[in-house]
């Protein structure tokens, strides 16, 4: 399997999904381009970023709605170049809905099931266990005009399932719901995709969504993808500006490198000189100038300088919003703006107050150096 | 207070049960008064004209009598002829066939000029309402012309072999059929637009994620969008093209007799009013049965009906 792997062009056995250099041009500009991912197999996998990136685009291609310009998809090892969208084994659940407004929830459920030539008496057994499921028994005899958007996206889901397809791909899925009901229907569709084992590939711009509920997440920005990863290693070693910025919020520190040592080096910034560590594959070794990113819950702020000999500095509380269980605090360190999140676990008073001088700290291993 | 619970919010305003009706009066009063005065009378007019009966020089007279009716329906003076019930199903027919017609040109038309850019749909639905600018019986006496011997379809249809040299494609049942299209082809096309335009697509696009063929589609998530301007038009085209006499006359050759025909010749030459009368009545009854009919199925299928 090593060799397989090597070859690109090489089917993995244990994808669901294979993109190989896809690229898709429409007539004024290029939607993605060069795009090399492999999905596996019960794998709940996120296409992340903002509007425009391309993510849909990668969606329906998989669906086989849009094809690519260039580049092959494959789908459980098949190149489906020529496989139209009603014969793949993948189906969607679209982020309008898009239930069948003349037919009854039961009838478009039962759709998919009916068009693969399925008997009455079967596809009744199965739309019931599927609707008992997602908990849309009683709404069975309903249209879809009379069912609430929570409602109506447990049918488009069940309509997808039902067809138990190798793939289930989901644009935007709770983009049209309520923050409270959204937090609810996260959990649901984790728990549903364990129960089922299938692939699920969701496309969404809530970073908060993507990070709570996928395996691994593709964060793309403008046709490409930025990084690929676990919920963790995005948010804990971000690789560029973009997914630092767009998975939470991160202070950008720029600095040029005065010192290099093995795995690490001293540099120079607005604050002062700060020594950093390097990622192993990072090519930030060669460059003279760097970006580094902290997130603001590991910048620790303080009263006094303390033990620490480096990366300490003198900062001013500007702003400074009480959340409850934390404080954000704008601070300025010598010019340069960091935002810091502060958890109140002192019982009283937390001591630091707008105007008020103090120390922060920023630790070596929480600084990450970027790339642009 | 209390007064006011009564009243009911419409556009923000406060308005009593009285107040309501007043403002609905004045708003559609107008076109109720035009209703009435120049469709519910005459109406009821020759409702009661087809139950009297016609004097010698063709006056109305008065003894009340179903003579009409039954001499509609063949049992007339000379033994049962049923000369009219054919009539009847022919003009039923011949609308039949232009409805069909006029839908096998209009469904592609209707996604053509819907599938346009902006600019060239403008363009496309202007050329579509074209015809009305012309009067009905210009038109046909123009197809005539162009269906003559001489004609330049007529020319073109020989040079290809569809009929023999120097033979007129008019008077025929083809040329009375092209006719009719040309005349009610708009009625159809314009609401089925407006329907195919307002299609969600993603609907479609569900429809095939989920195995769908073209075909079918088009009859689960095309078909059921685009009923309402379907089953607008094909009233729109089947009611008028049942009364149809001009084209029938004018390109058919005026050998068979269509429902207008009988009508025009009753209230015309042969001056009997009553008789004129019961056979627009029959005409009235037999539309109005049929459309029911077509409610009932569209019901059936679609959800909500069109009457």
């Amino acid at each position: 399997m090593a060799h397989a792997s090597a070859s690109p062009s090489s089917p993995d056995a244990a994808a669901a999904v294979e993109l190989q250099n896809v690229e898709k041009r429409f007539a004024d500009f290029t939607a993605v381009t060069g795009i090399n991912l492999t999905i596996k197999k019960g794998e709940f996998f996120s296409l992340l970023g903002p509007s425009g990136c391309g993510k849909t685009t990668l969606l329906r291609m998989i669906a086989g709605l849009e094809f690519p310009s260039s580049g092959k998809v494959l789908i459980a090892g098949q190149d489906v170049h020529d496989v139209p969208a009603c014969e793949r084994p993948v189906n969607t659940v679209f982020q309008s809905y898009a239930l069948f407004p003349h037919m009854t929830v039961r009838d478009n459920i039962g759709f998919g099931l009916r068009m693969k030539g399925m008997g009455r008496d079967e596809i009744r057994v199965r739309v019931d266990k599927i609707m008992e499921l997602v908990q849309i028994g009683q709404f069975a005899e309903r249209k879809p005009h009379m069912l609430s958007g929570g409602q109506r996206q447990r049918v488009a889901l069940a309509r997808a399932v039902v067809n138990e397809p190798t793939v289930l791909l989901l644009d935007e899925p709770l983009g049209a719901l309520d923050l409270k009901l959204r937090k609810e229907l996260q959990f649901e569709l984790v728990a549903l995709q364990r129960r089922l084992g299938i692939t699920f590939i969701c496309v969404t711009h809530d970073q908060e969504e993507a990070l709570t509920m996928s395996d691994r997440i593709a964060v793309m920005n403008r046709g490409h993808i930025e990084q690929l990863g676990a919920a963790e290693d995005l948010y804990e070693s971000p690789r560029t500006r973009f997914v630092g910025g767009f998975l939470g919020t991160c202070n950008i520190i720029e600095g040029s490198v005065t010192n290099r040592g093995p795995g690490g080096a001293s540099v120079t910034t607005a604050a002062g000189p700060m020594r950093v560590e390097f990622r192993k594959d990072s090519d930030a070794t060669r460059r003279d100038k760097l970006t580094l990113g902290i997130r603001p819950e590991k910048v620790r702020l303080r009263e006094e300088p303390g033990n620490e000999q480096e990366n300490c500095f003198p900062v001013t509380v500007k702003e400074l919003q009480y959340i409850g269980s934390e404080t954000h605090y704008l601070l300025d360190c010598s010019g340069l703006q960091l935002s810091a999140e502060v958890m109140n676990s002192k019982v009283g008073s937390q001591g630091f107050e707008a105007g008020q001088k103090a120390f922060v700290y920023l630790p070596p291993a929480g600084l990450v150096v970027l790339d642009d | 207070m209390e007064w006011r619970k009564e009243r009911e919010c419409i556009f923000g305003e406060q308005l009593s049960p009285l107040d309501q009706t007043l403002r609905s009066l004045r708003t559609s009063g107008p076109a109720i008064v035009w209703t009435t005065l120049f469709l519910f009378v005459p109406l009821l007019g020759i409702v009661f004209i087809s139950f009297m009966s016609r004097g010698s020089y063709g006056e109305l007279q008065l003894p009340l009598t179903f003579d009409n009716y039954s001499r509609f329906f063949g049992f007339g003076s000379f033994g049962f002829d049923p000369l009219y019930p054919y009539i009847l199903l022919r003009s039923v027919l011949l609308a039949v066939g232009s409805t069909l017609l006029c839908m096998i040109c209009a469904l592609p038309l209707a996604f053509f000029i819907a599938g346009l850019s902006p600019r060239y749909k403008n363009l496309a639905l202007t050329l579509v309402m074209i015809p009305f600018w012309t009067n009905l019986l210009i038109r046909t006496y123009a197809w005539q012309m162009l269906l003559s011997a001489e004609g330049l379809v007529s020319k073109i249809a020989q040079f290809v072999g569809l009929v023999g040299e120097g033979m007129p494609l008019y008077p025929s049942l083809g040329a009375v059929y092209l006719g009719t299209l040309c005349d009610y082809l708009p009625y159809l096309v314009l609401p089925l637009y407006a329907s195919v335009e307002k299609i969600d697509w993603t609907i479609v696009e569900a429809a095939m994620d989920l195995g769908a063929g073209r075909i079918q589609s088009f009859r689960h998530a095309v078909l059921p969008q685009i009923i309402p301007g379907l089953a607008a038009g094909i009233v729109l085209v089947f009611v008028p093209a049942t009364g149809q006499f001009i084209v029938p006359d004018l390109l058919g050759g005026a050998k068979t007799s269509m429902l207008g025909n009988s009508i025009a010749q009753q209230f015309g030459p042969s001056r009997d009013w009553p008789f004129g009368s019961a056979i627009a009545m029959s005409g009235i009854l037999a539309l109005m049965f049929a459309l029911i009919i077509y409610n009932r199925i569209l019901a059936k299928r679609g959800g909500e009906g069109l009457l």
